[in-house]
């Protein structure tokens, strides 16, 4: 019982990392990213190829996977986000899906269409009982990695000096550029945090959810229920929602595996009938 | 007015004869296969196969060029009707093969039938496909060959217990309708019957469930494509040491994805058609051909593909280059040859594959795992259609 508690919150966890940049984009940005698991998949394979073509140790290649979707991140929000900022929304879908068939093809061609994993290290391997729960090693190490993510997130937004600037600047654009914040340069930023941080999902996401080049297409629907069902004014919402959805998506399959993949949607319906704006939404957003 | 009308009727007839020389002198094959998407693994293998065929045989059969047209259908079964159409109809293929899953397959039988056109199945595996149409032979293999075989080893292996998990679509039932039948009809016990989504991100909660119900096997059907993760997580929930052993079809050891699997896969045993590590000069020569020009190793997917070459190229030195449906599958009925993975026929009632099935362990073999076979079971029909 307890060990299906512990496997959900490390799924829900993951899809916390792996969703809240999309959250963040689309909460803060207006900006709807459907290429956001491209940039998941782009950590993924950064960490695959590190350690498994260079032999650079795993813990090292997770801050590495963070700043090379972070750098692809910034490179694309300068050159090609910033142009629909101001468009409308259905011209922000059919840009990032043409993103995401480009980025799955080209994938495919330098990567090849199968399934690849990191070499991860023996310590991380198998299982450990901790009073009678048994815990995996390597989803202990998702759930500590995004739990700290999490707070920090929290904190960085709500505390700081960045996180009140980014806030204004989503709030009113105009009145934030006339009080000289610089709202370009917060906007690429957050684009490139939001991106960094998905290519760590995807890093630590490759050993339990598999990487290969359809990955954009395979996770979107996860990542856009997160955020619908999270709501996208806060980082709170989002993380409560992938927590509820892993966690009931794990124990739904496990107690009734007959109806096991129809659990998670059947939440999101409910959610939705009584709060169409998300759970934590703040009801007059924008 | 007269001339323009004798003008016209020339031209009519200048282009009837024009077609009809041209389909003398080639024969299309239309290869619907997923070249993207989920089972793209699938297409890849059977795009090189196919290639490594034409590269070794050449493309001159009975007087007749041979000619590929290779359509994508991004694993979309819906696409590969659309594509298959459009292959009789404007391109006024004479074969179609390929069909990277079931639902693929099945869709196209009654375009077969009613344009009197070979499909020939060079992946899927259900065992009703081949009943969908009389034009539809096989040279893959059907779920119920090595689901039955397995069950009876796992029943001489005093493996009485045993919990099935297979991927929820129509081979996965194939697989465990078949090997839950041979199962219980020896005495064994199916203690729980685990069904996956198709489109499954994560296995934990269905594999902490099968640990749960402490099982001395579990039976696994998982698509091509799919094992590494399954395998993965198996380990990582420690019930490689928690005694429980893996059985089951092939796909779950496929040999694409074997290498990248690390040594959790080592000792389960599997039984299936083909193993990169089967012993015999045909496939040792087909394995180093194959991974030469392709950078990867072939999987049993390829074989369907390498052989499905080998049943069109026969077939139409036998009909003299006749390319209609009728006269190519009557050739094909019976065809019998050496294939890299054993001898294998095509039965002349059901059109189905007749082959050897396998019963392997994986190993290590200079420093890379293999899947070893151990067991024979000669020519082996689709136990599916036995019964009836």
């Amino acid at each position: 019982m307890l060990t299906i508690l512990f496997d959900g919150v490390a799924y829900g966890m993951l899809l916390f990392v792996l969703a809240c940049g999309l959250s963040v984009t689309l909460g803060l940005m207006n900006l709807i990213n459907l290429a956001h698991g491209a940039f998941a998949m782009a950590g993924g394979y950064t960490t695959v190829v590190l350690v498994n073509s260079f032999g650079v140790p795993f813990f090292l290649s997770l801050p590495l996977a963070f700043l090379v979707a972070a750098v692809i991140g910034l490179v694309m929000e300068r050159a090609v986000y910033v142009h629909v900022y101001r468009k409308p929304h259905l011209e922000q879908v059919l840009l990032t899906i043409g993103l995401v068939f480009m980025a799955v093809a080209g994938t495919d061609y330098v990567m090849g269409t199968s399934q690849v994993f990191a070499n991860t290290p023996e310590v991380l391997h198998g299982q450990f009982q901790f009073f009678g729960v048994g815990i995996g090693r390597y989803r202990l190490l998702i759930i500590v990695v995004c739990g700290v993510l999490a707070i920090g997130l929290q904190y960085i937004l709500t505390r700081t000096r960045f996180g009140s600037r980014l806030r204004a600047a989503v709030d009113d654009q105009r009145v934030a550029q006339g009080l000289g914040i610089n709202v370009n340069g917060i906007f690429a930023l957050t684009f490139a945090f939001g991106s960094g941080l998905a290519g760590l999902g995807g890093a630590l996401g490759t050993e339990i959810l598999g990487l290969d080049p359809t990955f954009p297409l395979k996770y979107m629907i996860y990542f856009l229920i997160v955020v619908t069902v999270g709501g996208t004014s806060s980082i709170t919402g989002p993380f409560v929602a992938s927590l509820l959805l892993g966690i009931s998506d794990v124990a739904g399959k496990y107690y009734v595996p007959k109806l096991g993949a129809f659990v998670i949607y059947t939440i999101i319906i409910v959610v939705l009938i009584w709060r169409p704006q998300g759970l934590f939404s703040r009801a007059s957003a924008k | 007015m007269n001339y323009l009308k004798i003008a016209a009727a020339g031209l009519l007839a200048g282009t009837m004869s024009f077609g009809a020389a041209q389909a003398q002198e080639t024969v299309k094959i239309g290869l619907v296969i997923a070249m993207t998407g989920q089972q793209a693994s699938t297409g890849k293998q059977l795009k090189a196969a196919v290639e490594l065929y034409m590269k070794e045989h050449g493309d001159m059969v009975a007087g007749k060029k041979i000619e590929v047209i290779l359509r994508d259908s991004a694993s979309v079964p819906d696409n590969s009707k659309r594509l298959a159409q459009e292959l009789i109809v404007n391109d006024k293929v004479s074969i179609l093969a390929g069909f990277e899953v079931t639902p693929a397959a099945m869709v196209v039988a009654p375009l077969a039938t009613e344009a009197k056109v070979v499909e020939l199945v060079m992946a899927a595996g259900t065992s009703v496909i081949t009943e969908r149409s009389p034009y539809i032979a096989r040279t893959s293999f059907t779920l119920p060959q090595s689901s039955v075989i397995i069950a009876d080893y796992a029943l001489k292996n005093n493996m009485k217990n045993i919990v099935t998990m297979v991927s929820d679509y129509a081979p996965g039932a194939d697989a465990e309708k078949s090997f839950t039948g041979q199962l219980t009809a020896g005495g064994g016990k199916v203690i729980e019957s685990i069904k996956i989504p198709l489109a499954n991100p994560d296995f934990a909660p269905f594999l902490q469930r099968a640990a749960d119900a402490k099982p001395d096997a579990l039976f696994v059907f998982v698509p091509s494509g799919q094992g590494a993760t399954f395998m993965k997580q198996f380990a990582e929930r420690g019930l490689d040491k928690a005694g429980i052993k893996v059985i089951g079809p092939g796909d779950v050891t496929d040999d694409d994805l074997l290498p990248q699997m690390g040594d959790a896969v080592l000792g389960v045993v599997t039984a299936h058609m083909y193993s990169a590590d089967h012993n015999s000069p045909m496939n040792k020569k087909y394995v180093e051909a194959f991974t030469k020009a392709n950078n990867f190793r072939p999987n049993f997917m390829s074989v369907g593909g390498y052989d499905g070459m080998h049943l069109i190229y026969e077939a139409l030195k036998k009909t003299g280059g006749k390319a209609d449906g009728d006269s190519l599958i009557a050739a094909m009925k019976g065809m019998k040859w050496e294939s890299p993975r054993g001898p294998i026929s095509i039965d002349p009632e059901t059109r189905d594959i007749i082959q050897n099935i396998y019963i392997r362990k994986v190993e290590k073999k200079n420093g890379q795992l293999y899947n070893v076979e151990f067991q024979t079971f000669n020519d082996v029909k689709d136990p599916g259609k036995i019964k009836k």
